[in-house]
């Protein structure tokens, strides 16, 4: 029998500035490494991006596994939808986190990482953030697949606003007493303040000009996209490459990018190129939709909507706000990591957050995009909304989509909520002009 | 004179409104969406046209005003007759259709005696065709296709019996053919037709022009004014196809809201349950949109759940409302899922639960469906609208305004009679401030 294929149509290449191609050849040497790990005999720890501890794991010579973002990269790669089915498939909830069953459906169907290689079985897993009762559950599933050792770090959520002499010195005792301890029995290696001083003294380096990038957004127009672009600039910060001199490289190298745009008073760049005129500034709350990334984010630049801040570019921890990995005070430095998080915070936090954000980078107001499958996220995001549109004034949307679920991204619906927001925001500009 | 042009492609029904320099809506026009949206365009806004005349013509002859009690019954007759003769011309263009669809292969055996069948069948349309205009006479709709459809059908039934003709072969060829008929808007010069229509009147009755003046020349100066297209916007789901250029589209949530306000300024709070989404918006004072919320990516509550439960029943969407409200004791209905919802009410039916029970539950399920969309907007806020088809369901109106009051007190309900207009109305308005700004 015959089958005939219709000629497929593939669209056009995705436009990419160096600093993106060079961050997606870190990524992909990162998986390559994961790859031959055990070749090399080195120890493999999975861990989450939220406060996870690279530096510490590099200072027992152990590689990261980061299911989350393994998750992202198959969302990306159109690789998520099949294994979330299968995870549905061996008993999963339809309700539970996608990036959960994406994971565990990758499992399944062998493990194979988005470079076409196979993942190695983790030697320990590090559950270094807890902010997320999914990220326990998720463990526990892994522990069982892999029946390896599970290190918890507790990091007490910031009820009241603030971080404590307590909260830190608890952590500090649970690195001491327990992570230290067993990550050098797991990896033989022993544990050396000093290598880890040196580690931080790079993630603080490297850490400024993230900064400095993330904050360049305050220029009109912006030459960043704090959302969509911002996915790409944290991946080296908040993945595998915290504390190295590669991530020192790379945001030297994004920062002069970006300086060389606002010189020539470009906008970001867009899958499609140079962003035409900026229209709207925005400060977006939540995560973003992975499985139909470019249309997501077209739907913004075609309209001319930049995204000025977002609160999903602070998971990996909220620099902007001054902290810093500290050498001086190392392990206390890792707490306070944790600690800050965006997701670690109160909802009142995350209120103020996002005013400062919507003041300090003018932007023309809010938009949620709510997740189907995350509940960290969206717990309160209608109170946050209301809150912030109080305070600022400036009108604010709520959109819906999933993290790397195809089926829970409709295009139309998204797309027509966004342009109501967009034409809301325009007609808001023109007040009561044309009112009369 | 200047027009404004609003059009709402909706996923059922188009609707176009046709407004003035002085904000007054001076025609609409509504047919069904078709898998072709420029048609669509098209026929609803040339229909909003003819209402625009019809408009003119009113105000040329003076109706409503005293002295002028003749002018009112002239100009229904005028719209009977002008209906009839538009009639006519897409029933030729049926017949011409049918006709050609003969030569395809799988008619060639019996060709012949098929084209008798038409030109019988045809003939019978165009004989009733005047009693189905006449005055007092009932339509189901004012659609060519359902007008023409349920008679052919009874036509044709006889005809294929009296002449020992398979029937499904004559009406194989009238499916083929209503489609394209359909997607031709009535050709032809408007104002010949209505003059035509005039001709035919006073050729029928020689006094329908007696009384307060010569009706013919008040007519015939009205068509004299010139209706000039001067914006258009257009709005509606089928957004992203509409047939219109970027900068003549709004979101039919900003329009929604606008066109709510025009009709009640005191308008705070807009529910819109159309076929495909439901709407919570939130206006000021001024018409604008402050905060909306609408259904996710499922259509779970929509106008459409109601159609799969029509089906499921056997009955039409439009009787749905009254069965339900037969009903005292609603059923606990918890799903609005629109996959659910057929196996739920075979279960219910099954286990011996009146249908009108299931179904006034059901009703409710899809308001409160509404009312947590809307709570998320905001909540209600004096004055509250409630447009889009369902508006129109009295079971649906009642569940609402009882869970309105349960939730928010005594707050004035309005529910326009034209506001399944609500959107292309509010776009015609956009369309004159793209002008006027
Ligand atoms: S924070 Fe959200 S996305 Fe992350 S693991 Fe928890 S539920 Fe999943």
């Amino acid at each position: 029998m015959t089958v005939i294929v219709g000629p497929k149509t593939k669209p056009p290449e995705a436009i990419k500035d160096a600093s993106m191609a060079r961050q997606k050849q870190m990524v992909n040497a990162h998986y390559d490494r994961l790859a031959s790990a055990k070749e090399r005999g080195e120890k493999v720890a999975a861990t989450f991006v939220p406060g996870n501890l690279n530096e510490l794991l590099m200072c027992f010579d152990m590689v990261n596994n980061l299911p989350e973002v393994n998750a992202i990269q198959n969302g990306l790669r159109r690789q998520s939808g099949g294994y979330v089915m299968e995870a549905e498939k061996l008993g999963h909830s339809e309700d539970v986190c996608t990036y959960v069953k994406s994971d565990i459906g990758m499992m399944a169907k062998g493990n194979i990482g988005p470079n076409g290689k196979p993942l190695p079985d983790p030697d320990v897993l590090l559950l270094s953030y807890t902010g997320c009762f999914t990220f326990m559950k998720w463990f526990e599933l892994l522990r069982r697949q892999y029946k390896c050792e599970t290190i918890m770090f507790q990091t007490p959520y910031l009820a009241d606003g603030r971080i404590t002499k307590d909260m830190i010195s608890y952590m500090v005792k649970q690195l001491r007493q327990d992570v230290i301890p067993k990550l050098e029995r797991i990896s033989g290696v022993k544990f050396d303040i000093d290598r880890l001083r040196e580690y931080l003294r790079k993630s603080a380096k490297a850490e400024d000009d993230h900064v400095w990038v993330l904050q360049s957004a305050k220029h009109k127009p912006s030459p960043i996209d704090a959302y969509f672009g911002g996915i790409y600039y944290i991946g080296p910060i908040f993945g595998a490459f915290r504390g190295t001199d590669d991530a020192i490289e790379y945001y030297k190298f994004l920062r002069a990018e970006v300086e060389g745009r606002i010189a020539q008073g470009k906008g970001p760049v867009t899958p499609d190129g140079d962003m035409g005129q900026e229209r709207y500034r925005l400060v977006v709350e939540g995560p973003p939709n992975y499985t139909n990334f470019r249309q997501f984010w077209k739907m913004f630049y075609d309209e001319g909507a930049v995204v000025v801040a977002s609160s999903y570019t602070k998971v990996g921890g909220t620099y902007d706000y001054g902290f810093r990995h500290d050498p001086d005070r190392p392990l206390e430095s890792l707490a306070e990591y944790c600690l800050n998080v965006y997701t670690n915070r109160n909802l009142p936090m995350r209120v103020d957050m996002l005013e400062n954000y919507i003041n300090e980078y003018q932007a023309d107001g809010l938009l949620i995009n709510s997740i189907k499958s995350c509940n960290s996220f969206s717990a309160g995001q209608l109170l946050m909304m209301r809150e912030v549109e109080k305070r600022t004034g400036k009108p604010a949307a709520f959109i819906e989509t999933d993290l790397v679920d195809p089926r829970y991204f409709s295009a139309a619906n998204v797309k027509n909520r966004l342009e109501s927001y967009f034409q809301m925001i325009e007609q808001k500009r023109a007040g009561f002009r044309g009112a009369a | 004179m200047r027009t404004f042009v609003g059009i709402d492609l909706g996923s059922t029904t188009t609707k176009a409104v046709l407004m003035d320099d002085n904000k007054e809506v001076i025609g609409r026009g509504i047919t069904n969406s078709r898998s072709n949206y420029a048609t669509a365009a098209r026929v609803a806004s040339e229909e909003a046209r003819i209402d625009a005349r019809f408009t003119l013509f009113r105000r040329a002859l003076h109706v409503g005003e005293a002295g002028h009690e003749h002018s009112a019954e002239f100009l229904a007759a005028l719209e009977r007759n002008f209906r009839l003769i538009q009639f006519l011309e897409q029933l030729d263009d049926l017949e011409e259709t049918c006709h050609r669809q003969l030569e395809a292969d799988r008619f060639k055996s019996i060709a012949g005696p098929l084209q008798e069948a038409l030109h019988v069948i045809f003939a019978r349309l165009r004989q009733e065709a005047a009693s189905l205009y006449a005055p007092g006479a009932k339509r189901k709709s004012d659609f060519f296709r359902d007008i023409a459809g349920s008679r052919f059908h009874v036509h044709a039934e006889a005809v294929a019996r009296e002449m020992g003709i398979a029937l499904d072969m004559v009406l194989n060829a009238y499916d083929k053919s209503i489609i394209e008929v359909e997607n031709r808007p009535p050709g032809g010069d408007l104002s010949d037709k209505f003059r035509r229509a005039v001709a035919r009147m006073l050729a029928a009755d020689s006094h329908a022009a007696d009384g307060e003046g010569d009706f013919a020349a008040m007519i015939e100066s009205a068509l004299g004014i010139e209706l000039e297209e001067t914006y258009l916007v257009g709005t509606g789901y089928g957004r992203v196809t509409l047939p219109f250029s970027k900068e003549h589209i709004r979101s039919e949530i900003l329009c929604h809201g606008l066109g709510a306000h025009m009709m009640y300024p005191g308008t705070r709070t807009v529910l819109d349950i159309g076929g495909q989404d439901t709407k919570g918006i939130q206006i000021d004072g001024h018409g604008i949109v402050e905060n909306f919320q609408m259904n996710d990516r499922c259509a779970a509550g929509c106008g459409r759940y109601l159609g799969y439960i029509a089906d499921e029943m056997n009955m039409g969407l439009h009787e749905l409302g009254p069965l339900a409200m037969q009903s005292n004791r609603p059923a606990r209905i918890n799903s609005t899922c629109t996959v659910f919802a057929g196996a739920e009410l075979r279960d219910r039916l099954s286990l011996g639960e009146k249908r009108e029970d299931i179904l006034a539950g059901l009703h409710r399920a899809i308001i409160l469906r509404a009312i947590s969309i809307i709570s998320r907007s905001g909540g209600v806020t004096d004055q509250f609208t409630f447009t889009g088809g369902v508006a129109k369901n009295e079971a649906a109106v009642r569940e609402l305004r009882k869970l309105i009051q349960e939730n928010y007190g005594e707050v004035t309900i309005n529910i326009n009679p034209d506001s399944i207009y609500t959107g292309a109305l509010g776009a015609s308005e956009f369309a004159r401030r793209a002008v006027a700004a």
